[in-house]
């Protein structure tokens, strides 16, 4: 019996002349994610992608947390891969069942099955129906319920018979790299990552930027964006990460301008500086962790006269979401735990008791003619440290 | 920038001196025989752990017998506290302790508070020393324990130990005094008979020996039940393989420490008072930490500035600091120590820990100060 991981394809099968180039994508992403776990091939066939190990040096189980993490795929099944007749299909399925009943102590089931291949002699009710008399027959303690079972057996018949019990739910999407890339404007919160793990969700590669203002802000700070980058390219594959000084700029600001204008100016200087990071790293797009109303710098009218500072177009994939749900998809991907270690990041050093909610572009863009803002940004650039996750 | 870093955070922890690291290599190398082992090997690792021991007794003037090794001032503490509590029960269930003691007695008091025992936890005055009116009117037939620190860590007040006890037995003779001298081991010379300790807590680390080794002092006659337990190790006080090459760095610092002892408190007591002066003189600040304190430790406040930006700026010139209570804009936890002294808010969020060392210079101090003096400037608040 030969042990597989059976990945199912979401909404890439419905596309048309070009599905090849999702599949493609697909298969890649899935090879990328599981390459450091051992030798396997990746095929897909009929909206399926089977993930087959070579040898028993495969990490199965990290494989299968691994892969559930790809974008593009609804479900995941680690499967049992025998020869098309039904006496091996039998056999297998009466070890299976019994270790299963063992471990967790079932008592009711019903079997399920899919005839792909028109070609084998029995049909599905048929299979289904004499399987699960062997199944009784050899383990006396199951009843079949069809109706609320304490689990399904599974029967694929294609090529080889596939049968399984478990169907574990992935996070669907579409193929990390077949919509392009954005910059994601990653600060050591809770939202950003979001924001960076919704687009990549949508198949968009990402590019990432921080800005970093030690000594204002500690080097854990800036450990802590590289942790949490980390975690994003296990699902959206490599992520180039570009740490901006950010604090020669943040003093500047903070001596040349209002005090209740330092975080717009500030924000806008961020979103330019993004802007051109993304222009030589060929990414179309920014995204942003911003969400209608949370704070000062995210009113309409602060989020225009940020916006103002860019001619990309900017994602704001949290915009109409409330906290509680960013933190519960924070606390799905794995990201929540590490943005909520204490260390002040760049958005909270240089903060005035009351910034401006309504702030007007025209006043702005006067303050901001204080500051020097080209030669600003141009430093910043050159001295970004990059650092590539994977 | 400047290569050599100036290390001004010898209270969380120091650098070991040279001879220990040899000292451990050698043993890690050659000395790995299980002390607990019948053959030469063993005797040879059983050897050098009787060495530090009989090394530490001695600075100590107590029995090497009375010494038990463990993994450091933390679980000394929860040794001597949670040991003895849960080993005399039934000798009444008061506790006392102050309001400045280290997290890792606090919290165990807390523990015990919560599960039914009555804790008073006396105040401190402005310089950190102990009510000591407030701690005799405390001390009664049903206290089991007072457990009082020697050095504070975050201000280097020193408590009068040897008052404190004879407050503490003058008014019931069976309770155990227990003393915290994880930051006066091997700076302040201290016979726990002479000022009548019970039992004491000592730390490795903190004086140029390795981290995970500490020792507990505990005079004859005391019963504690012990918190590992298994194979009889410390005579039963502690099981577990000893960590030979700690104890025996261990046990080596402390000597080191010891023989320049009158030295190096002359040494640091220069290093503080020309740093606290230069700063006072150049800066507006104050002095937190009591002028007659350990000169090990100095603190100052620079109101009008985030203490957590200065000690970043400083470490972007290979300066390290210590500040007075971790504090970032989304939690702040203000330091206990500093609260119940009564020292006011904003003081307590600008204050920077300096803490120094035998292996500190002057020339260090004057760096630091010039820096000091350029930084501070630039990231006080407007106001």
């Amino acid at each position: 019996m030969e042990r597989i991981i059976l990945a199912r394809c979401g909404e890439l099968m419905l596309k048309g002349l070009n599905r090849s180039f999702f599949e493609k994508k697909l298969v890649k992403n899935i090879n990328n994610a599981i390459r450091h776990l051992g030798d396997a091939t990746v095929t897909k066939k009929q909206g399926r992608v089977y993930i087959e190990p070579l040898n028993d040096n495969f990490k199965f189980d990290q494989a299968l947390k691994a892969v559930s993490k790809v974008f593009g795929i609804v479900s995941i099944s680690p499967v049992a891969k025998v020869n098309c007749d039904f006496d091996t299909i039998s056999e297998k399925a009466v070890e299976m069942v019994k270790d299963i009943v063992n471990r967790h102590g079932y008592k009711t089931f019903k079997v399920e099955t899919r005839r792909a291949d028109k070609s084998f002699p029995m049909k599905s009710p048929e299979v289904s129906g004499k399987l699960g008399a062997v199944i009784l027959e050899n383990i006396p303690s199951l009843s079949v319920d069809v109706n609320s079972p304490s689990f399904t057996f599974f029967v694929e018949i294609r090529e080889w018979a596939y049968i399984f019990t478990q169907i574990v739910p992935a996070n669907g999407g579409l193929p990390v790299g077949t919509n392009g890339k954005a910059t994601l404007l990653l600060s050591g919160g809770i939202d950003s990552p979001v924001a960076g793990w919704m687009m990549a969700k949508r198949g968009v590669e990402l590019e990432a930027v921080h800005f970093y203002s030690f000594p204002y802000t500690s080097e854990r700070s800036k450990e802590k964006v590289i942790d949490l980058a980390r975690i994003l390219s296990e699902y959206s594959g490599p992520i180039k990460l570009h740490i901006v000084p950010f604090t020669d700029i943040q003093t500047e600001i903070n001596e040349k301008c209002p005090q209740n204008e330092l975080t717009i100016i500030m924000r806008r200087i961020m979103m330019e500086i993004a802007e051109r990071i993304s222009q030589n790293n060929n990414s179309l797009a920014l995204i942003t962790g911003e969400s209608m109303g949370q704070v000062a710098s995210q009113t309409i009218q602060a989020l225009s006269v940020t916006n103002a500072a860019v001619s990309m177009p900017v994602f704001r994939p949290l915009i109409g979401m409330d906290k509680d749900d960013v933190v519960k998809i924070a606390r799905k991907i794995e990201t929540f735990e590490t943005s909520i270690l204490p260390y002040e990041d760049c958005c909270t050093v240089f903060v005035a008791k009351h910034p401006k909610t309504r702030p007007e572009l025209m006043h702005i863009e006067r303050s901001e003619k204080k500051l020097d803002v080209e030669t600003m940004i141009i430093n910043s650039i050159n001295d970004t440290e990059v650092i590539t996750l994977k | 920038m400047r290569e050599k870093k100036i290390y001004f955070d010898n209270s969380a922890t120091t650098r070991p001196y040279d001879k220990v690291i040899e000292d451990m290599v050698n043993v890690y190398a050659s000395n790995y025989g299980n002390p607990s082992s019948l053959h030469t090997m063993g005797i040879n690792s059983e050897k050098l752990i009787k060495e530090a021991r009989r090394s530490i007794g001695n600075e100590l003037g107590v029995k090497a017998s009375e010494v038990y090794f463990t993994s450091g001032g933390t679980e000394s503490n929860s040794l001597a506290v949670e040991g003895y509590i849960n080993a005399n029960l039934r000798k009444g269930n008061h506790l006392v302790t102050s309001k400045t003691e280290h997290p890792s007695v606090l919290e165990i008091f807390k523990y015990y508070e919560n599960n039914g025992f009555t804790v008073d936890y006396i105040n401190v005055d402005h310089k950190g020393m102990v009510d000591l009116e407030e701690l005799d009117k405390k001390i009664s037939d049903k206290t089991l324990m007072a457990s009082i620190m020697m050095v504070n860590n975050e201000t280097g007040t020193i408590q009068p130990i040897e008052k404190i006890s004879r407050i503490v037995k003058k008014n019931n003779r069976d309770t155990v005094l227990h003393v915290d001298a994880v930051q006066a081991f091997g700076k302040i010379r201290t016979n726990p008979g002479i000022s009548g300790i019970d039992m004491m807590s000592l730390s490795s680390h903190k004086i140029h020996g390795p981290k995970g080794t500490g020792a507990l002092f505990v005079k004859k006659g005391f019963r504690l039940n012990p918190i590992l337990i298994g194979g009889g190790q410390e005579a039963s006080m502690r099981s577990g393989t000893e960590n030979v090459p700690g104890i025996s760095g261990f046990g080596i610092a402390a000597g080191i420490c010891f023989q320049n002892i009158e030295d190096t408190w002359e040494k640091v007591s220069i290093l503080k008072g020309k740093l606290k002066n230069g700063l006072l003189e150049n800066l507006d600040c104050i002095e937190i930490s009591p002028e007659h304190g350990s000169p090990y430790i100095l603190n100052m406040a620079f109101e009008g500035v985030k203490a957590e930006v200065l000690l970043h700026h400083l470490a972007g010139e290979n300066i390290f600091v210590s500040t007075g209570s971790a504090c970032s804009s989304r939690k702040n936890i203000r330091s206990h120590v500093l609260s119940s002294m009564g020292t006011k808010n904003s003081y307590i969020d600008s204050a920077i820990r300096f803490s120094f060392s035998i292996f500190n210079e002057l020339e260090e101090v004057n760096i630091t100060l010039g820096a000091i003096k350029n930084i501070v400037p630039k990231i006080k608040t407007k106001r």
